[in-house]
């Protein structure tokens, strides 16, 4: 058996909604340089829908794969829906990631969380 | 899914119908078709237990001897001072604790090695400090080498083993074996060296050299897996890993492979028949990878420029994390290693870009293609074509690439 699901391999091969948006809503950044994994994901909201959303990831294939699976699977969904993804249903969605893999899914849930954020602080601001 | 890339019959790659590329060749190597013929050959024909005493039996012994023969001839040694063992780890281990237990018995509990080892022996050592064993690690410098000055500053009363590795699996980097060998022999200290990466590429002369003790592993020098050698020089002290029968004059029990055994033989005794010429050919494809790899920007090669294996390029490529670079290499038909966290399925990088002053950010964004005699000139030029484009795609996505573009944190290397 490969390392890696063919589903793994195809979203780092041609990981969807990679880039960055100007203006975004939205801008989360985690993970660093010394364990090896940093994303960053963009979103662009419109009435507390994702409309647009995009990553950059520094890491290994599997945070790659899970930066753009993850984006696929929060992409038109309501706010409060994407607040709920977790890196399992991340890791699911790519049918499975090796055991040792499994915290480069959890940067993808987290990143996702840390933009909601940031865009939940930037809207409150806007509002007081 | 099998991807094979067995060189000598040229196999298309699974992509494209394009040829793979084999740059892994510290990982292991492709088996020679003179080795593959030894060995399909014993197992067909020389099925007999060499210790049985019928013709049988000991027309296997007799091949076993000629083995025995042939790889004591390549490191000039006696015959009775080869072991046979199921490879480098084992060799290895079987090596240190011997010498560390012989010391023990005359109250010496102090080793002498290199941070850069591979974990065959630092595995082995960290077992021994906790037997009681006091472990000092001497330090390199960028370059990846030790002095033998320091060798000889750190032998004290109570040293029972310097452990060096001939030539670093990682960075290439080829250690002054023959300078630590004569000040050991010189202050009577067991002298081992890991000649894993080494046997088959470098001349090794072990009575030249003083060298006590020595690991080798078939198949890193085009011959099977799972079949190694220590050398023991006649006189020191060995004590079995594995109890059983007598075979190895007493300290390996088992039932010897004996087409891996023969099959080792004949291709070491291949690559020492032929390693100058395969040497001057690998270095000028090393160097030229070199040099074009050097052309990428905020890049660095690792280990010494001069005093390296005529196989091994290793380069960090800042900004970028290895395993996304191997793979994106294996797409365009390249095969190659990394020290990345992530290949190694620990969170560290590794320790030997470490050790040699790599911060973890740079030691994740490293790439090791190692030669054989089976790459040409023409694929080195298509890796240096590849590779830059590589590293430019993963960089232009990487936030940590960006965020040094842009200002916000500095470049580490030039
Ligand atoms: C320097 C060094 N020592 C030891 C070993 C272990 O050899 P083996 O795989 O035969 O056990 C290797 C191989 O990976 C090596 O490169
Ligand atoms: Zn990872």
């Amino acid at each position: 058996m490969a390392l890696y699901s063919e589903k793994v391999m195809d979203h780092f091969k041609n990981p969807r909604n990679l880039g960055s948006i100007e203006n975004a809503d939205g801008i989360g950044e985690v993970g660093n340089a010394k364990c090896g994994d940093i994303m960053k994901i963009y979103l662009k909201i419109d009435n507390e829908i994702i409309t647009d959303v995009k990553f950059e990831t520094f890491g290994c294939a599997s945070a790659i794969a899970s930066s753009s699976m993850a984006t696929e699977l929060i992409k038109g969904k309501p706010v409060s829906e994407a607040l709920e993804l977790t890196n399992k249903a991340v890791a699911e969605a790519l049918d499975g990631l090796p055991p040792h893999k499994m915290h480069c899914s959890v940067l993808a849930e987290e990143a996702i969380n840390d933009a909601i954020k940031d865009y939940l602080s930037k809207k409150e601001k806007a509002n007081s | 899914m099998i991807y094979c890339m067995y060189y000598p019959t040229k196999t298309v790659g699974k992509k494209r119908g394009t040829v793979m590329i084999y740059t892994d060749n510290a990982a292991t190597t492709p088996i020679s078709p003179s080795a593959a013929q030894t060995f399909t050959k014993c197992l067909n024909e020389v099925y007999g237990n060499p210790s049985s005493l019928h013709s049988i039996g000991q027309k296997a012994a007799e091949v076993l001897f000629e083995a025995r023969q042939t790889v004591a001839q390549c490191l000039n040694c006696q015959p009775r001072e080869i072991y046979f063992t199921s490879g480098g780890s084992e060799a290895d281990n079987q090596a240190i604790r011997s010498a560390a237990h012989a010391g023990k018995k005359k109250g010496k509990l102090h080793i002498i090695s290199t941070s850069v080892e591979h974990h065959a022996v630092l595995h082995t050592l960290d077992r021994l400090k906790d037997e009681g064993f006091e472990v000092q690690l001497l330090e390199v410098g960028e370059t990846g080498l030790v002095t033998p000055q320091q060798v000889a500053d750190a032998i004290r009363e109570d040293t029972c083993l310097v452990s060096v590795m001939y030539a670093n699996n990682e960075i290439g980097t080829v250690m002054p074996i023959a300078e630590i060998g004569e000040i050991c022999r010189a202050r009577g200290v067991t002298f081992h060296t890991d000649a894993v990466q080494a046997a088959g590429h470098l001349h090794i002369d072990v009575s030249k050299q003083n060298i006590d003790m020595l690991s080798l592993s078939g198949h890193k020098f085009h011959g099977p897996k799972g079949v190694g050698v220590l050398y023991a020089r006649k006189g020191v002290a060995l004590e079995s890993l594995i109890d059983g029968g007598a075979q190895e004059r007493g300290k390996r029990a088992g039932t010897e492979n004996i087409p891996a055994i023969a099959a080792m033989a004949q291709a070491l005794k291949e690559a020492c028949s032929e390693m100058d010429e395969v040497a001057r050919q690998e270095t000028a494809i090393r160097d030229r990878i070199i040099q074009g790899l050097s052309e990428i920007p905020h890049s660095i090669l690792n280990g010494d420029r001069d005093k390296r294996l005529p196989n091994n390029v290793s380069f960090c490529f800042e900004g970028i994390e290895g395993e996304s670079l191997l793979l994106m290499l294996d797409e365009k038909g390249i095969c190659g290693s990394s020290g990345s966290a992530c290949t190694s399925g620990s969170l560290d990088p590794s320790h030997v870009l470490l050790a040699i002053g790599r911060i973890h950010e740079i030691a994740h964004g490293s790439l090791r293609l190692s030669l054989s005699k089976y790459n040409t000139m023409e694929e080195a030029e298509y890796i240096i074509k590849t590779v830059p484009g590589v590293v430019e795609y993963l960089r232009s996505f990487s936030p940590l690439w960006k965020d040094k573009v842009s200002g916000k944190n500095p470049f580490i290397l030039k």
